[in-house]
């Protein structure tokens, strides 16, 4: 009888349930940097490290394409585009999902336990730990290079291709934060995946960051079929910077990144509840 | 009409476990941590969950509270399904794990307890009742504007108990909380505890390896053992087992034959040093003059079976264990 009036209840809050999530996200968030902020000097020094790591990664950057003013048939500027939108999606989704991949960790301590037992999903529980403004300075380098890219790639700007540029970060962004869940619900398979994990969401951030003609060509179509991460940038970048697709893929794939994102982030949530499953039937 | 609390009927839970067997091989391995228990809790009841490590207490806590499925059997808590409906469940749930805190470190333990309320989605005016309550009762004051990292384990216990009651759950489940305590705060632990179950009316199954927890507390006790239920009923009838096994330690000048006495014969000899048990009628003063009168005494001792031995006997799955296997001291 109980358990009939709640699962009504329950089928009534399915609209509200996203909402009441990611307010839950923010509340939990929150506290994390509040708690943080009890120690205002360790704090500080942790922001300033990462302003000057981030630092040095843009100016290394820039550096590096001054030296190298065309890759693979690129132009400078035409890279640091690719780099910028990869790197920007990436960080965002480094900021509000990096954290699920040490699931294994939690797993092993029992820590996943005590998260089951609060009427929180245990993934909004575990993105948010140790949440901390300090994140967001992973973005400086990629919005600066960004910006200068987009200044500076003489790029024909249309309608189209200004509405682009933020379309194809929030599908990266999208598609980097259902890799990061996917690769934290695979830690409940294989609990000491950790470093197995890392080399989806880094090596991913790494490759994208590039011009794909750089890489063998069968290794670019196993990775725009296999891993869809040739639809963070690739594909759209190539719209918008006018370029002919080395793969000849029909024109469609370059405005596929939403509808490879909605997939990306069904299958990570797909991964995650058969993770959990598999954890609350074998324990481990 | 009240619907029991818990119900558990044949509840299995095995894990597979992978051993290496030479080589590449690996064997499998089906392991039963717990093997077809089943009991009713009736709302209001006080019970205490005990055995030894690894006889699948932690198992069937897992179960009830929804971190884990079981393999098969009917398991309801507060009339849902654990494992399905595990979230709604956790609202009606407080659960307090002994050895880990679920207070926030860093922060004062009064936004700790501010948060709870967001997470169970407390009324404020509901929460500011029911925290004025509970400050009261665990005295909570003189320490709510401090850091979590700062307290007392004795604290944070108090702390924790508050944070797992504050959205009035129906049924408390504790995993060790008196575990590390001093003696004062495990006295108000207990306290407060015995005031939620009988002025609150909230169940509580706890489990503790603290036979002071249980005699303070627990009306009625459950030991599994190996993943079965090797004893259900009340502290009275555990007490009553207890008694009639009362065991008589004497040391002779020098080694004999099994002293008979009243119909009651030594059950184990070595050398001068003989055990006799007591049935539940015997008089025992009358039982050691005798003994004095007949036989050259050098020693004599009592030994007053507590819960203590009947639980190491139970856990060891031999119930005449403290009559047969360790020498008793003089």
């Amino acid at each position: 009888m109980a358990d009939r009036t709640a699962g009504r209840a329950a089928g009534r809050a399915a609209g509200p349930v996203l909402t009441g999530t990611l307010a839950m996200y923010g509340l939990l968030a929150w506290t994390w940097i509040r708690a943080a902020a009890q120690y205002p000097v360790s704090m500080v020094l942790l922001a300033l490290t990462t302003a000057a790591v981030t630092g040095l990664d843009a100016a290394a950057i820039l550096l590096l394409f001054a030296h190298a003013p065309r890759i693979a048939g690129f132009a400078a500027p035409e890279v640091l585009f690719l780099y910028g939108t990869s790197a920007l999606a990436f960080g965002i989704s480094d900021i509000v999902l990096g954290t699920t991949e040490r699931l294994g960790y939690h797993v092993r301590q029992g820590t996943l336990d005590a998260m089951l037992v609060r009427p929180v999903s245990p993934l909004v529980q575990i993105a948010t730990e140790e949440f901390s403004p300090r994140r967001f300075g992973k973005l400086v380098p990629a919005v600066l290079v960004l910006a200068y890219a987009l200044a500076e790639a003489g790029v024909d700007w249309t309608p189209g291709r200004v509405a682009m540029v933020p379309a194809m970060v929030v599908s990266g962004t999208a598609i980097f934060g259902g890799l990061w869940v996917l690769a934290g619900a695979v830690q409940f398979v294989l609990i000491d995946s950790h470093g197995a994990s890392k080399s989806v969401t880094y090596g991913g951030a790494f490759l994208t960051q590039y011009p794909m003609t750089m890489f063998a060509r069968d290794f670019v179509r196993g990775v725009t079929f296999v891993v869809p991460l040739a639809f963070v940038n690739w594909q759209p970048a190539l719209y918008v910077l006018d370029r002919p697709d080395p793969l000849g893929l029909p024109g469609a794939a370059r405005f596929a990144s939403p509808a490879v994102a909605v997939l990306v982030c069904a299958l990570g949530a797909a991964a995650w509840r058969a993770g959990l499953r598999h954890y609350r039937s074998t324990g481990s | 009409m009240p619907v029991a609390m818990i119900e558990a009927e044949d509840v299995v839970k095995s894990f597979t476990v992978r051993a290496r067997s030479g080589g590449l091989r690996r064997t499998r391995r089906a392991v039963r941590a717990v093997d077809g228990v089943s009991f009713t809790v009736e709302p209001g009841e006080f019970v205490g969950y005990l055995g030894p490590n690894g006889a699948g207490k932690s198992t069937t806590i897992k179960m009830l509270t929804g971190i884990l499925t079981a393999s098969s059997g009917t398991l309801r808590v507060c009339g849902l399904d654990p494992s399905r409906r595990r979230t709604v469940l956790a609202r009606r749930l407080g659960v307090v794990f002994g050895q880990r805190t679920t207070l926030w470190w860093d922060l004062p333990l009064r936004d700790s307890l501010a948060l709870a309320r967001r997470l169970y989605r407390v009324e404020a005016a509901a929460h500011r009742a029911r925290l004025a309550e509970l400050t009261a009762l665990l005295e909570l004051a003189p320490f709510l504007d401090t850091p979590v990292r700062q307290l007392s384990l004795g604290q944070r216990m108090r702390g924790d108990l508050a944070a797992a009651l504050l959205h009035d759950p129906e049924l408390l489940v504790l995993d060790e909380p008196t575990i590390g305590l001093d003696v004062v705060s495990k006295a108000t632990v207990r306290d407060f505890l015995a005031r939620v179950n009988t002025e609150r009316g909230t169940t509580i199954l706890l489990t503790t390896h603290d036979l002071g927890d249980i005699e303070r507390l627990c009306r009625r006790v459950m030991i599994i053992d190996r993943g079965r239920l090797a004893f259900d009923g009340g502290l009275d009838a555990l007490r009553r087992t207890v008694d009639a096994d009362r065991l008589l330690v004497v040391e002779l000048a020098r080694p004999g034959p099994p002293i008979v006495l009243d119909g009651i014969e030594a059950e184990r000899v070595e050398g001068p040093r003989q055990w006799l048990r007591l049935p539940r009628s015997a008089n025992a003063a009358a039982v050691i003059a005798e003994l004095a009168r007949v036989h050259d005494v050098r020693d004599i001792a009592l030994r007053e079976s507590g819960i203590e031995e009947v639980l190491a006997g139970l856990y060891r799955g031999d119930h005449a264990y403290w009559c047969s296997g360790r020498p008793v001291a003089p």
